[in-house]
């Protein structure tokens, strides 16, 4: 194990950028979100969350995919360049690194997003363990360890100290890279601070929710359950649960004119809104309860059924947190999975 | 609070005995102390029903699909502040009020949980109202805040106890607890004001780039009721969604308060629900002050059935050359 006091961190910051982008929880205008890092950036280590998740490294709020420039007759297309240098995101969560693993199966399945592959492939995660989880946090359920992040780092902070930990062989790279602001350390303050840790997990409000009603009822069973429709009857039909969720996926690809080209580029979608997957046709989910059910189908059923029974849900608490009527997973899987969530 | 629920259920359960409503918009307990959900509540639930300081929601524009459908009304619990969102739906005709029955609840100011987790209050498991302060227990001990510090926005430039719309008040306005006004509407439109166009550009496009595009804050809006937003019409050529360009974010919510100006009751739901905490009602608040200045003072939702200032013509209107001088 290496370490560094956090007083100097901004040194080892600034190590990294020089080579590399690299991406922090950085505060804007009050809010706090993964943003690129440069000289006197605000940066965040101590917040437990951004509001979009660490996702939005990967697979980006909006990318372009291509551009199209005319020139009289003649149209001439040119693809949007895949990310080809390496860069870091540090200070990961490990529920938002546990969402990878999530997106992978979806993005990086046959054929590959070249994309989120280039991304993934260069991206190097510096992860944080957390110390003081919120009430809303529930990563525990999904066996996620929040001590120590499933990271090519894992970074710990204690006491003024920024403890560090090579998990991979990115990792150890990367280590390698800036050991020079790196020196050695036991791991006695870090075993304590995990011990202590996981006492509090224990109390979380929602570390024991019982998900098995979800893999143990058909399919058919659950979506026909009565209370889809109370539980989705004051739903905004606004897009903040998926767009603040690790593992919401869905994106829509679309063209903008520029008034000398067109640039086509996706964006993150949600399953919430009327024109979700309107093509020829029309949203083949007419009503909010429609659309409501399938964003918890997805996360609690689906995503079990096609990917070895893992949950579509990481625990983070965002949606807990903002969804601006207060409904959300924990509440949907208590109400559905009655005595035994 | 506590007596206050006790007699909301009361009368709740009367008028529903009495046969005058069949459901009722209500709020239901959350996981926590604090994540109150609006629900439809009907005879059989009606003791689920909370009333506290986490009430905040405002349920009016609920109506606009809520009161159809029922045999009966649909009993509504209006806040002060929501009855002037009540008002402004009777008169756009997005309600009927034949149809509702119109309660008036007393109101002592609404938390904002956000307000309390900014003071670094984390691990929250339970909130205790304790005269003027909050007695808030959490994963790490217990901790305690001023209530007037963690108020909802919209509570601390509170337009009064009094109700502007409704069938009947639980308790008459007079008898309602005074509630302490603890900041001027209009002071942080000044400071605004007081910038450089270029700093105020700034400010802006800083605040405003952390959207993303949620629509938190359209449809939450009162005034928003239009059956299709423009910007759901795929056949508009302009997206509800996040654009390449960012400055289509910023001009999202700029168009948005050109839409409401008027029409907004300054409820602030729009700050209340934005995910980024983008501070929305700004926005709304500059024009209710220009129209205030320019036509004389406006409360929109101050009664119901008038013409606003800016759908009626008269022959000393301000002239658009001196609107345009104000930026």
């Amino acid at each position: 194990m290496l370490k560094i006091a956090l007083a100097g961190i901004d040194r080892l910051f600034a190590a990294i950028a020089a080579s590399k982008k690299l991406y922090l929880p950085i505060e804007n205008a009050g809010e706090v979100e993964f943003s690129e890092y440069s000289e006197g950036a605000k940066v965040r280590l101590d917040a437990l969350q951004t509001v979009k998740s660490a996702k939005d490294a990967f697979f980006p709020f909006t990318e372009n995919m291509m551009q199209f420039h005319t020139d009289g007759k003649n149209i001439s297309v040119e693809a949007a360049k895949r990310v080809d240098e390496d860069f870091v995101v540090f200070g990961v969560r490990a529920c938002d690194a546990r969402s990878f693993s999530i997106l992978d199966k979806v993005f990086l399945a046959d054929p590959p997003d070249s994309f989120y592959a280039a991304r993934r492939a260069h991206g190097i995660i510096v992860g944080l363990a957390c110390h003081r989880p919120e009430e809303t946090c529930f990563c525990t359920n999904f066996g996620i360890d929040p001590t120590k992040p499933e990271t090519d780092v894992t970074a710990w902070i204690e006491d003024g100290v920024l403890y560090w930990e090579a998990q991979t062989e990115k990792g150890k790279a990367l280590t390698e890279e800036i050991s020079a602001f790196l020196e050695a350390s036991d791991e006695k303050a870090v075993e304590e601070q995990r011990e202590r840790t996981k006492k509090i997990l224990e109390r979380l409000p929602l570390a024991n929710l019982d998900l098995s009603y979800f893999k143990t009822h058909p399919e058919l069973e659950i979506f026909k359950r009565p209370e889809w429709k109370e539980l989705s009857s004051h739903c905004l039909g606004c897009g903040t649960c998926t767009f603040v969720c690790p593992t919401c996926q869905c994106y829509d690809i679309r063209d903008y004119n520029t008034g000398h080209g067109i640039v086509r580029y996706r964006c993150w979608d949600s399953c919430m809104y009327s024109d979700f997957t309107l093509m020829a046709a029309v949203n083949s989910r007419k009503s909010q309860v429609e659309r409501f059910r399938q964003r918890f189908m997805h996360k609690l059923v689906y995503n079990p059924i096609n990917h070895e029974g893992e949950f579509g849900c990481v625990g983070c608490g965002r949606c807990l947190r903002k969804c601006p009527i207060s409904m959300n997973i924990v509440k949907v899987a208590k109400t559905l999975g009655g005595e035994q969530a | 609070m506590r007596d206050i629920r006790e007699k909301l259920l009361k009368k709740i359960h009367e008028l529903f005995d009495a046969g005058v409503v069949d459901r009722v918009v209500g709020w239901k307990a959350g996981e926590f102390c604090y994540d109150v959900t609006p629900a439809l509540f009907n005879a059989g639930n009606i003791d689920e029903i909370l009333y506290d300081a986490f009430c905040g929601p405002n349920q009016s524009k609920f109506l606009v699909k809520g009161a159809e459908g029922g045999e009966k009304k649909i009993l509504a619990l209006l806040k002060p502040c929501d009855t002037y969102s009540y008002n402004q739906l009777i008169t756009e005709h997005r309600i009927d009020p034949e149809k509702i029955y119109a309660l008036g609840i007393p109101c002592t100011g609404m938390v904002d949980i956000n307000k309390i987790r900014a003071l670094g209050i984390s691990g929250i498991l339970g909130i205790e109202e304790d005269g003027e302060n909050l007695k808030i227990e959490t994963l790490y001990g217990t901790e305690s805040c001023k209530k007037a510090d963690v108020l909802l926005e919209r509570c601390l430039v509170c337009k009064g106890k009094n109700h502007v719309a409704g069938d009947e008040l639980l308790i008459p306005d007079e008898e309602a607890p005074e509630v302490p006004k603890c900041a001027e509407r209009m002071t942080e439109v000044e400071k605004l004001e007081a910038m450089s166009p270029e700093e105020r550009f700034n400010w802006w496009r800083s605040q405003l780039s952390k959207c993303i595009r949620c629509n938190a804050c359209r449809n939450a809006c009162p005034a928003c009721t239009c059956r299709t937003c423009v910007f759901d019409n795929p056949s508009s050529g302009v997206s509800a969604k996040v654009n390449t360009n960012d400055f289509e974010e910023n001009m999202f919510h700029i168009i948005r308060a050109f839409h409401v100006a008027g029409r907004c009751t300054d409820c602030g739901e729009c700050s209340r629900v934005c995910p980024q905490n983008i501070p929305l009602h700004l926005l709304n608040r500059k024009f209710i002050k220009d129209i205030d200045e320019f036509y004389g003072e406006y409360q929109a939702g101050a009664e119901p059935n008038v013409r606003g200032p800016l759908i009626s013509y008269t022959e000393q209107d301000v002239e658009p050359s001196i609107v345009m001088t104000r930026g």
